[in-house]
């Protein structure tokens, strides 16, 4: 959230010899070591810049894209005070998209060519998005589980080395531990009725389980990006170790839910004092990843749509504002 | 592409009267009111602000982080611009 409008580079970025890097680079790293925070006009590391650049759009392109699976239920939601929830939630989704664009642009690259890379399919966006939401109760397991995966992601990133990311995040967690606990509101409602109400909850559970515990990435052995990430505090816990925390704090719930977690495996462990669980199947996740999950040709049928049926109104809002300008110069 | 990127607007909101305006974050808009409907749209759906200031951003000069020792250094030995660098005996009352 600074700007690229302030993006002329430090002077010491212009003149960089092969040599200087080096010693550009300790004391990058060493400011970071001592929890300074980096800003958009300080000197990076190339490699640094392009991981968040990476990071941060691929969030955005998420909130963006994660508002079509919830939108679908606007019109159907039961009550009027769902209803209402509902959009409110769907609308901070766009928010967010949107402090995270800016935060991205900060880095250099501006909000068209993301836009760009995602409806081309060059950008990624949380593989989550691309199930669907048949009943409404997966609408109270999306609070409860998706967006409470995503605030157990996203707290530590309120630390995250780079500023404006981490302006962001504190502003999206603040906003985002209202949709989770509508979620779980939706859910205990379901699943203090009747009988076919409980079914309805506790499948939307089975649907959502997995593919939430899947939101915090490969495993740490298979995931290239951590030990780099940790290092520049882009990053502060391991994907397993945020994923175990997850499933710790999830599992009781459930419980007080009165239903069960899709996992014969899953049990108490008490000398470790964690939950233990049964594997991932991590083929489903790489399937879904290369474009086959349920919904990733309607979400990006949709964003595309919408593009494309909004264009006339960005061009009219250019000419009209363009219009005014030449009155005003002409005055 | 052949649109035209609007440009960027940087905002700031005033919390509550009394309070100066902070910034917040930045936003594209075509022009400054558009900025403005926008700004209350993203910054203030949770009652944040009671009054919103936009500027483009390409209208902000910021100083180079290289320049900061030059010119920020020089107040850092300047502590006698602080109350208590001064010692006064705790008999003396209403200094």
């Amino acid at each position: 959230m600074y700007t690229q409008g302030l993006d002329s580079l430090g002077k010491e970025a212009l003149h960089v010899s092969a040599a200087d890097t080096a010693a550009l680079e300790a004391r990058f790293q060493a400011r970071v070591d001592a929890d300074d925070k980096i800003e958009p006009k300080d000197w990076m590391p190339d490699a640094y810049r392009h991981t968040l650049i990476r990071q941060i759009s691929q969030h955005a392109h998420s909130e963006i894209v994660g508002m079509l699976p919830e939108g679908n239920w606007i019109t159907r939601a039961p009550t009027l005070r769902r209803k209402a929830v509902l959009i409110a939630k769907v609308q901070d989704e766009g928010g967010h998209g949107m402090y995270l664009y800016s935060a991205a642009e900060t880095l250099g690259i501006s909000r068209d060519q993301m836009v760009a890379q995602l409806l081309s399919g060059n950008a990624r966006y949380s593989s989550i998005f691309n199930y669907p939401t048949p009943t409404w109760a997966d609408i109270g397991a999306i609070g409860w589980l998706v967006d409470g995966a995503a605030i157990m992601n996203q707290i530590p990133i309120c630390r995250c080395s780079y500023g404006p990311y981490a302006r962001a995040m504190v502003r999206i967690c603040r906003e985002e531990s209202f949709h989770q606990r509508q979620g779980f509101e939706i859910m205990m409602t379901l699943s203090s009725g009747t009988p076919e109400q409980r079914r309805m909850a506790q499948e939307a559970l089975n649907r959502w389980w997995w593919p939430a515990l899947m939101m915090f990435g490969p495993s740490d052995a298979e995931s290239k990006h951590t030990a780099q990430s940790m290092r520049w505090k882009i990053k502060r816990f391991t994907n397993d170790e945020l994923r175990q925390h997850f499933v710790d704090v999830t599992a009781p719930q459930a419980g007080f839910l009165g239903l069960k977690i899709p996992d014969r495996e899953l049990r108490f462990d008490e000398t470790t004092q964690h939950y233990h669980f049964g594997a991932i199947d991590w083929s489903e996740f790489q399937n879904v990843l290369k474009g086959n999950g349920p919904c990733n040709r309607e979400r990006m049928e949709s964003r595309q749509r919408s593009h494309d049926e909004g264009r006339w109104v960005r061009e009219a809002a250019s000419a009209y504002a363009e219009k005014q300008r030449t009155r005003a110069d002409a005055a | 592409m052949t649109e035209k990127e609007w440009p960027l607007f940087e905002v700031f909101i005033r919390p509550r009267s009394g309070l100066e305006h902070k910034h917040v974050g930045s936003l594209h808009a075509v022009d400054a009111r558009m900025a403005i409907e926008h700004a209350r749209d993203v910054y203030t759906r949770r009652q944040e602000g009671v009054s919103i200031w936009v500027v483009r951003s390409s209208e902000v000069t910021a100083s180079d982080p290289s320049d900061a020792d030059v010119l920020f250094e020089p107040a850092r030995d300047k502590v006698y611009r602080h109350p208590t660098f001064y010692a006064i005996p705790d008999e003396v009352k209403n200094l």
